[in-house]
This record gives structure tokens, sequence and C-alpha cells, in this order.
């Protein structure tokens, strides 16, 4: 793949963003973009990296594709298989864990009945695997809807923020 | 006890992230007098120096010394600063309220120490899960300052180039590491550098770096504003100046992010959260970030908030997450978390940390679910002594320091579960077992 087809297999909104994180390099370290590229090419690819995505960001960058392979498989934030359309990370580290997160996360199991690290059917909410603390300990329990932090959550609340999703 | 004076003192307007309200508390009065009078750099670095500042993410490097460690040739695009809004440490959110509620201060602060160490370009890199609001504020603020000319080439005719920008990364903990945060910087997977080189010889592109936390840069607008004097004396000592963020959060009334000045009594702190929840009692607390040791009640209690009395009682500092726990917790579950948190998040590339982390989750979780033998005790101690100081970074250390504080000081839990399959406390626990 030129740089010509993957500027077309991008699209040029996405090339535009791509652009814009570039420029805020030295020239000639535009490889420092390529996390900020996957997680532009990943906001309109349904969620998630396939291959042909992966290489066309390695080829607009100059990138060896493995170089791209790499970055997408090592973060969590990227997903290289498809998912739902809706990401739900819920903290169960230790400040949530404290709080209450285990309780959250197993009522969403029940409810959506899937487990962590599932998508539903009807592929609406995607239960992401989360390991990680998300920083925001103070307002446990919480949890990460498509990148919006909802803190100091119950069942109640939990139910509400998950049915207003489409 | 006064709270809030440094990173958090616009927390007293309505909307305390806007350009208006930081310049009410005299915000850039710093910056624009350095491109007025332009100063020895040098003479900033020793102030900073004075103040007694330490680096706030948690290993407490002064941080003059660290900007003293920087080349002194002349001001060049080619040297960086980068700030460390990675905040990932377990039981830590203080950062993600400063990018939140006050980043025209963090602004201010990069801009000072670029200054300082003459670089031309600085970095804030954020974890990627801050895209929402900690980024939209962060990047509004940095968009003020340039309209403002208060960044960007020949500032305000001062002869003075500064710019800065904000990126993100995409979900690692290890990238809170600094020269693994590089790494990431450069597009790579955030795996730690072997040191030395160490950043200010070779940083990010290979060119001199200082990476700093987001705490300590923001405290240095008002370091200079008011002094470093004012700012040492908010504190205990020369070794424990000024103030420090402390996110206390678990089994309290009132978690929260708490500014207060280094050396306050835990007592104190403890009040200010509002003491134990639904009347408990505490049974222990992780002073400073899930990766610093366990202390029980009677010693926490007993210590002051700050570097060198966290130490006295034997853990550190850290990051300043005060994690609570009370007497219903238990020390095995809790600990099996955390080894899971190190196992996930090993990068990978020492062996030590790689299999060493995997080891001591599996058996930790062993004995939380009733499978413990009890030679898996001195076992795990042992395995945590084999990772801690054999890895490239700091994450061995801090999957084992959980492991061996949490066995030594709650034995008797570890013990209990591999004897009886079950917990000694909590939901399932046998009652009044505990005194006999």
């Amino acid at each position: 793949m030129n740089t010509e087809e993957a500027r077309e297999r991008l699209g040029q909104p996405v090339c535009d963003e791509i652009d814009s994180w570039v420029a805020k390099f030295p020239a000639g370290q535009s490889r420092s973009a390529s996390i900020a590229a996957l997680r532009a090419v990943q906001h309109v690819g349904g969620g998630y990296l396939s291959v042909e995505s992966m290489d066309a960001v390695a080829a607009y960058l100059g990138l060896e594709p493995i170089a791209v392979y790499e970055v997408a498989s090592f973060y969590s934030m990227l997903e290289t298989s498809p998912v739902g359309r809706h990401s739900v990370s819920v903290c169960t580290n230790i400040s949530c864990m404290l709080c209450g997160g285990e309780d959250i996360l197993l009522h969403i199991e029940r409810k959506l009945n899937i487990k962590v690290g599932e998508s539903t059917s009807d592929k609406r909410i995607f239960l992401k695997r989360e390991e990680e603390c998300l920083a925001a300990c103070v307002q446990a329990p919480m949890m990460m809807v498509d990148h919006v932090y909802y803190t100091n959550l119950t069942p109640e609340k939990v139910d509400q923020i998950l049915d207003n999703l489409e | 006890m006064e709270l809030n004076q440094v990173c958090y003192e616009t927390l007293r307007f309505d909307e305390p992230w806007t350009l208006a309200n930081y310049r009410k508390i005299g915000g850039y009065q710093v910056w624009e007098r350095i491109l007025r009078e332009r100063p020895d750099p040098a003479s900033i670095v020793d102030e900073v120096k004075k103040s007694g500042l330490r680096g706030r993410g948690g290993a407490g490097f002064p941080t003059g010394v660290k900007w003293s460690f920087m080349p002194k040739s002349d001001p060049s695009p080619y040297k960086h600063l980068v700030c460390n809004s990675d905040e990932s440490e377990p039981g830590t959110c203080k950062d993600r309220d400063i990018l939140r509620f006050n980043p025209h201060a963090l602004v201010e602060g990069m801009a000072i120490a670029c200054y300082a160490m003459r670089s031309e370009l600085g970095y804030n890199y954020l974890r990627g899960e801050f895209m929402d609001e900690p980024y939209g504020r962060f990047d509004q603020a940095l968009k003020e300052a340039y309209n403002e000319g208060l960044l960007g080439k020949n500032i305000r005719r001062s002869g003075v180039n500064v710019d800065l920008h904000a990126v993100l990364g995409a979900g690692a903990y290890i990238c809170g590491e600094e020269t693994g945060l590089l790494e990431s910087l450069e597009g790579k997977k955030g795996m730690p550098r072997f040191k030395p080189p160490f950043p200010a010889q070779y940083g990010v592109w290979g060119r001199p770096t200082t990476v700093n936390n987001t705490e300590t840069l923001a405290s240095v607008p008002t370091i200079l504003h008011k002094g470093s004097e004012w700012f040492m004396k908010l504190g205990k000592d020369e070794k424990n100046g000024g103030t420090k963020i402390f996110s206390v959060s678990g089994h309290v009334n009132k978690p929260g992010n708490y500014e207060v000045s280094l050396g306050v009594p835990f007592t104190e702190l403890f009040e200010l959260a509002g003491g134990m929840r639904f009347g408990k009692k505490l049974k222990a607390v992780i002073p400073g970030g899930s990766s610093v040791p366990v202390l029980p009640a009677a010693q926490i209690l007993a210590a002051t908030m700050d570097y060198d009395g966290i130490q006295k009682v034997g853990s550190m500092l850290g990051s300043g997450a005060v994690i609570v726990m009370d007497e219903d917790t238990c020390m095995v579950k809790v600990l099996e978390r955390l080894s899971r948190f190190y196992y996930a998040e090993s990068c990978g590339q020492c062996t030590p940390c790689r299999e060493g982390t995997g080891w001591l989750y599996r058996a930790v979780s062993r004995i939380e679910h009733g499978r413990g033998r009890m030679e898996d005790l001195d076992k795990l101690v042992d395995l945590s002594h084999h990772i801690e100081g054999h890895t490239i970074c700091a994450l061995g250390d801090a999957a084992s320091m959980p492991v061996w504080s949490f066995i030594k000081h709650f034995r008797d839990e570890f013990e209990y579960h591999v004897r009886e399959h079950r917990c000694l406390v909590g939901p399932g626990a046998v009652r009044g077992e505990l005194a006999a």
C-alpha cells in the first residue's frame, strides 16, 4: 500500500486528524503519532482495528506494519478484534473494590447476560476486561463508558446509564 | 489546617479551570516577569531547589536537582520537558483534578520549567483514559495561553521560545514509568529503557529530556510567586517542604483529594476524610499508592504524612494515595487483586517480573480460594525478594512490596486461609476466632 492508497483507505477526516498529531512532533518523528492515528481509525472503524486499517496507518505514517501491530496489541484501549458499539470499563482495582466495584461488575454481567471481555449479542455493549485503576479513586465505584467517566455508582445509576446507550 | 494553597487554589471558584480565575490568584505573573526580565535560568533552578520541592509522582527526587542535570547549552528545541500525566498508580487521582480544575497552573509550570532548563519544546503525556474531560480542559488551557501570547515563538518579543503540546497514551500502567513513557511518546510499546543513560542525557528521540509529574510542575508557579521559603515552611522541614495532595480512598466517610502541608499527622488527614465508614475500626492503610508497603492501623495512626514520617514507620509516601481499609477487609483478597494488576501490567521484557508476577498472582490466588499450602507463604516472600531490585524498572519492586508487607503484617490471616480454607474476616468469617 502506498501513501495515496492509504489515504483513500483511511478517508480524509482521519488523515486530517492524523496530520494534526504529526504536526505536534518534530520533523521526521511521525511515528510518535501512531497511537493517536490508531485511536482515530478505531473511532471510525466500529471500535476496533482490522489488519487492513493497521496496514493503512503504517503506510500513511511510513512505518513497517509490525511497528503498528505491536502498538495496537500492547495498549489496552486499542482493540484488534470486533467488539460491541459501546465500550464499558468497570474499575475493580483496590479503591473501587473496597467500595463495591466488583458488585457493580457482577450486576452488569447479570443484566447484560455476558461475562467481562464479551459483547452483547446485539453488539450494543462491549464489557471490557479492565485491569487498570482509572484514577477516580475518591469517587469509587466508577466506570468509563466510551471515554466518559461515571462515578459514585449504584446499581440503579448503572441501569440508567446502560439503558440509555443506543 | 489550611487546605488547597498550591495546586488546588482555584478550587474556591465556581469554574476553577478558567483563565480569568487563574489570573485572580496571580496566575501567569511569574511567567510574565520571566519574559520581561529574562533572569538567569540557573537562578530559577536554585529557587526550586531551595523550596524543598520533591517529585510528587512517587519517587520524591528533589525537583531542582533533577532540573540541574540537563545540559546548560543554549536554549533549543532539541531539549525537552515532558510532564507525566499518566496517573495510573492504583488509589491515585490527584493529577486528574489538577488537569480538570487548574490546568493553567500546569501550563505555566511547564513554561517556567522549559525556561529553567533551556528547553523550547515540552509535552504533556496524559493517560489515554483522560481523553474526555482532563485532556479537554488542558488542551483548552493551552489554546488560551497561545491566544494570550504566553506561548510560541519569540513570546512578547522577549526572544524566548516555548511550545507546549498535549498527547495521549492508550492504556498501559507501565507508561507511568518515565522511560516507558518516553517510548510511548515515540509511538512505541511502553517498555522501560535500561538506565544509564538517564533521560537528561538520552531522552525522547535521543535528546536530553526531563520528566516531571503533574503535581510537581503545577506547584512551580505558586512557589516562585510566593517564594521558595514560603513554600518550604508550609511543610515540615527542608526535606519535607511544601504541600502534598493526598487522595484518600476506601472505607472513609469523605473520600477526596486533600492538599495539605507535608508533615500533618495521619490522624488529622483521617479526620478531614471523615473517619471510618459505618463506625467500623481501622485495620490497615496503604499510604502511598498500591505499590508501597501496607501499614497496620497502629503504625499509621502514629505517623506524620511526609517522606521521612512514613519511612519511619516502614513504608513510603509514594504518590500520596492513601487507601484506607476497615476491620472487615480480607487482606488475602486485597493482595490477590493487587497481584493480578501487576501481573497484567508487567510489560514482559524482564524475566523476574514477567514470570515472577504471574507466580505471585497464582500463589496468592490459590491461598485466597482455599487451595493454599503453608509453605507458599515463605515462598511468596522469598520470590518477591528475588524480583525486587532485579528488573529494569520499578514495576518489579512495586509488585513485590505489597506481597511481603501483607504477609509480614497479616500473616495470621494468610495462615487461617490455608488452614481453614476460608476468610478470617468479612462475610463468611467465623466470628470470635480472631480472639482465640
